[in-house]
């Protein structure tokens, strides 16, 4: 075991009643100090990661590390974790800093100990002078930030998140987003936070595991996750873009739309057929006849800074392109793209497998060069 | 206008209905209060209240409310608990609901039965060989039947509390460190008193004027508010008296209400 990790998943499996495997044997590592974000549609299983972290349910099967011990049986109120809950769970019965003081009182923490600690921590998420409201006179977005200070004032090696900007408008769910991020900076604690917004999960992770039905799709930093999605689930999940079904007639030559195209991907069998992702903001719009494809354009949208623009080209495949121009329902054009902006995709690869066949067609790129 | 005129209007018949079965009943106690047995106004009956052995009969009431109440409340919590953890709760609920239908007399009679010297309950004493004993009309009897009579009461407004806590928060507790135990005295029981406070109420209140089930259940030997008030109706025909005992007794009710009723501020 490296000692970076702090977290770490082996062959976790959660069924609940025998029934429905709700993680079905994820496995994964998780490094001190970081900001990680677990992404998913609903039901995926994102909180009950974070539940079987934090300690309130066991898992199945496999194990789970905590510095390198084992913590499967450890009890929630055993563990150096604390969770930010989805709908807050504050004390309705406490006020401001009764419920941050709660974790410090139990530690039977001396009384201007506490007193210090929690005015520390509210000054952190910008709540000085609120410590004698209750919670019920607070917004929601001042709440999120108690439940936050409630969770940092225990010093906890890793907080947990689950879904807190969801319940908050979209302003004050940015401004948060550049806040938590800040924070969690400054601290230098462990976050894993739970979204289903893959916007929300690319501006602010350090590192991204993205789910689907139990199972981890992908992880790795939001660019490599945007850039190099690994199947089609990831690359719809994960921002807008034009997934095509293509061959692969050799390593880096790929056929989209009946027509080959330099690409920078390999490691393929020869003619293997492939799926293909070019997001729409990677489309440029040309002249008629000029350009790698024709397309006709079936459909356009305005959408503040850009044109959103579906165009089919002569092969029936249909291409969503973002452009600053000004185009029209009917026109004909050219479509151009780069090289490296065509990724690759193989059906059915797992991550290993995916990862390994990078690793080896970018050396043998260097090695070519 | 009209629209508040027609809320008036139906306002009328319970307005009619509080003005005959509780306005006018109470003041009607409080006019008789003010007259002796002899029918002359006098504060005598005041006078005696404030006298040992109306005041003892007080304190007696009061203490068997109390221990009614409070081992009421030692049964129904972990029960009403209890109940919340189970799968068809609602169900144990009415099952648990069901016997306060029963007409309070029918139950009495039935416990007679079975404390009677040759009751039910004797019988399994013999049988465990401690030997049958006197059971009907003593202390143990009356508040056993009276606690039976009234746990249903208290049961349900604490498994409606219980039953509405967060589950979150309870995991919240658990998260911040708290065992089973500080959950409970922090979080669980904090948050269950209104529920507490509801089902002490409903039970303290009828049991410190119970009566009938002191006769039947205690022969006699305890005598509470309620029975003085009987007995002075229907046995003494002191209805002045009956009258200022049924006085202090909404006086105390008002004031348990308004004790147990007191909610903490901003709660
Ligand atoms: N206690 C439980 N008993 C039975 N099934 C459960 C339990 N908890 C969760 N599940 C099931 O596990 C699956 C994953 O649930 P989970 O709460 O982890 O989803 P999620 O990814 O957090 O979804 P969301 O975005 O909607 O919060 C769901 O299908 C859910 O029905
Ligand atoms: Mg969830």
């Amino acid at each position: 075991m490296r000692n970076a990790s702090i977290i770490q998943f082996r062959h976790v499996t959660k069924q609940f009643n025998d029934e429905t495997v709700v993680l079905d044997d994820v496995s994964f590592e998780i490094e001190g100090g970081k900001f990680y974000t677990l992404l998913g549609p609903s039901g995926c299983g994102k909180t009950t990661i974070l539940r079987l972290i934090a300690g309130f349910i066991e898992p199945s099967e496999g194990e789970i590390f905590f510095n390198g011990k084992k913590i499967n049986q450890v009890p929630a109120n055993k563990r150096q974790v604390n969770t930010v809950f989805q709908d807050y769970a504050l004390f309705p019965h406490l006020n401001v800093f009764e419920n941050v003081a709660f974790g410090l009182r139990i530690k039977k923490m001396k009384k201007t100990a506490i007193e210090e600690k929690v005015s520390e921590a509210l000054s952190f998420v910008n709540l000085q002078g609120y410590e004698y409201r209750e919670i019920s006179e607070m917004s929601g977005g001042q709440r999120q930030r108690v439940a936050i200070a409630r969770a940092i004032v225990n010093e906890p090696k890793i907080i947990l998140l689950d879904e807190p900007l969801s319940a908050l408008d979209l302003k004050l769910r940015t401004q948060m987003q550049y806040e938590l991020r800040e924070l969690q900076r400054r601290l230098g604690i462990t976050f894993i936070f739970v979204t289903h917004d893959q916007e929300e999960a690319l501006a602010m992770s350090d590192e991204i595991f993205v789910l689907n039905k139990g199972k981890i799709q992908q992880s790795g930093t939001p660019i490599d996750i945007y850039d190099e999605p690994i199947n089609r689930f990831v690359a719809d999940f994960i921002g807008e873009s034009n997934i095509i079904k293509g061959k692969m007639i050799e390593d880096f030559l790929v056929e989209i739309a009946g027509k080959p195209f330099v690409c920078v991907d390999g490691g393929m069998n020869p003619n293997e057929p492939v799926e293909i992702v070019i997001r729409p903001e990677d489309l440029e719009i040309r002249p008629e006849g000029e350009g790698k494809l024709s397309v006709t354009v079936i459909s356009q949208l305005f959408r503040g800074v850009h044109y959103e623009a579906h165009c089919r080209d002569l092969e029936g495949n249909v291409w969503l392109v973002h452009t600053t121009k000004k185009i029209q329902v009917g026109d004909k054009l050219g479509l151009d793209f780069n090289p490296e902006d065509i990724h690759v995709m193989r059906f059915d690869e797992s991550e290993e497998d995916f990862d390994r066949r990078i690793e080896q067609y970018t050396e043998d790129e260097s090695l070519g060069k | 206008m009209g629209n508040k005129f027609m809320r008036n209007v139906y306002m009328v018949p319970y307005m009619v209905w509080v003005l005959l079965f509780v306005i006018a009943p109470i003041l009607l106690v409080l006019y008789y209060s003010f007259f002796d047995i002899h029918g002359n106004f006098s504060f005598i009956n005041y006078e005696r209240f404030f006298t040992p052995v109306y005041l003892k009969l007080t304190l007696s009431s009061f203490w068997y409310a109390f221990l009614i109440t409070f081992i009421s409340l030692l049964v129904a919590y972990p029960t009403a608990y209890l109940l919340t953890k189970t799968k068809h709760k609602r169900l144990w609920l009415l099952l648990i609901i069901v016997p306060s239908w029963v007409n309070l007399l029918l139950k009495a009679y039935a416990f007679i039965g079975i404390f009677g010297a040759y009751g039910a309950a004797n019988n399994f004493l013999e049988w465990i060989g401690i030997g049958s004993r006197q059971l009907l009309f003593t202390d143990f009897s009356f508040v056993f039947v009276t606690v039976y009579i009234f746990i249903p009461f208290m049961i349900l407004p604490i498994f409606n509390a219980l039953n509405s806590l967060n589950p979150a928060l309870l995991d919240a507790a658990n998260d911040l460190g708290a065992s089973k135990s500080t959950t409970f005295r922090r979080v669980i029981f904090p948050l269950t008193l209104d529920g507490v406070k509801t089902g002490c109420q409903v039970v303290f209140i009828p049991a410190l004027s119970l009566f009938m089930i002191t006769r039947l259940i205690a022969g006699n030997r305890v005598i509470t508010l309620g029975t003085a008030i009987e007995q002075h109706f229907l046995v003494t025909q002191d209805w002045g008296m009956g009258s200022t005992i049924a006085v202090f007794l909404i006086l105390i009710m008002f004031l348990i209400i308004w004790l147990t009723g007191f909610r903490k501020r901003g709660a």
